[in-house]
């Protein structure tokens, strides 16, 4: 089973590497760019566990080490076949 | 007085801290591993400079879990003194003995020089010798010193008098140009609550000594000595 967790920053908080990349892109002419966010995707290989004890645990790391709450904000994906 | 600074694989102002205490502020001083569980015997501790496990993941995160961590926030909560001196302030954040965050600077760039701060309060054992509203110098080395907190938190740290340090120009102006990072309301330094701990990006160790190009620094490790000595 795989996790995938993306991590991104929260609205409120200003992402200057989003705002860099944005003006790079409305540089090269994409002008229906309105705004980017950067974030971080990270893959959490899981064994031994069902599907929803394995959501939880991924929430408890999430909260605990993999994102910081005060500044970011995560989504969670379950890939139960981790067959690619 | 006796100092502990605290290690971890990354960490590369460590040996500047213990020259200061050991040399210049003439203390017994020795170096904690950050596999160590033990703080006995200390009087205070400095987590220093450096990129403590790479900055992997974001700055302080992985530190904030070494073994030497937890020892060090029982013995913040018992009221023993801890500075956090740049990314040792990045770890206090992540361990949450002070509140907030860091973000990666503004201007997206390492930002390496000495700057302009405003001693906001010294009413804390770190500050107690400089002046309030001194304009003093110290240097910055980091790329994520963009402090941010939300209004409550901000309004909180305002109300309770706990900013100790902010980025000004040379007539004490906090100006949004005087802020090398970005940093809410120009914030360079914070005390909790209890005013036991400070974390700060700015290097005091660095300008301890007026042969390395200043010494507004040393008052703040002199002011730690003093209110040891004065039981705080």
């Amino acid at each position: 089973m795989v996790g995938k967790v993306f991590v991104t920053l929260k609205k409120e908080v200003l992402d200057p590497q989003g705002d860099t990349v944005r003006k790079s892109l409305h540089t090269l002419g994409y002008d229906q760019v309105e705004d980017v966010r950067v974030g971080k995707y990270i893959e959490v290989k899981l064994q031994g566990l069902t599907p929803e004890e394995a959501r939880k645990k991924l929430e408890e790391m999430c909260s605990r080490l993999l994102a910081n709450p005060v500044i970011e904000e995560y989504r969670l994906e379950l890939l139960e076949d981790d067959a690619k | 007085m006796k100092f502990g600074v605290v290690v971890f694989p990354g960490s590369n102002c460590d040996a500047d801290c213990y020259h200061v205490v050991d040399q210049v502020l003439g203390q017994p001083v020795e170096y904690i591993w950050h596999k160590d569980n033990s703080v006995k015997g200390f009087d205070a501790l400095i987590i220093p400079g450096g990129f403590s496990y790479g900055d992997y993941l974001r700055t302080g995160a992985i530190a904030r879990f070494s073994p030497i961590m937890q020892e060090v926030i029982n013995f913040a909560e018992k009221g023993g003194l801890v500075i956090g001196i740049c990314n040792g302030f990045q770890i206090l954040l992540e361990a949450g003995l002070l509140p907030g965050a860091m973000l990666r600077n503004d201007s997206l760039q390492f930002r390496c020089r000495p700057v302009n701060l405003k001693v906001r309060t010294n009413n804390s054992p770190f500050t107690r010798l400089y002046q309030p509203g001194e304009v003093i110098t110290l240097p910055i080395a980091h790329g994520e010193g963009n402090y941010f907190c939300d209004q409550e938190t901000l309004n909180h740290l305002l109300e309770f008098d706990q900013i100790a340090f902010t980025y000004c120009d040379p007539a004490g102006q906090e100006t949004p140009e005087a802020n090398p990072n970005g940093s809410r309301a120009n914030i360079a330094g914070i005390l909790n609550r209890r005013r036991n701990v400070l974390g700060m990006m700015p290097h005091p160790e660095r300008y301890s000594e007026s042969l390395l190009g200043g010494e507004d620094g040393f008052r703040l490790f002199a002011s730690m000595l003093q209110s040891f000595e004065g039981g705080i």
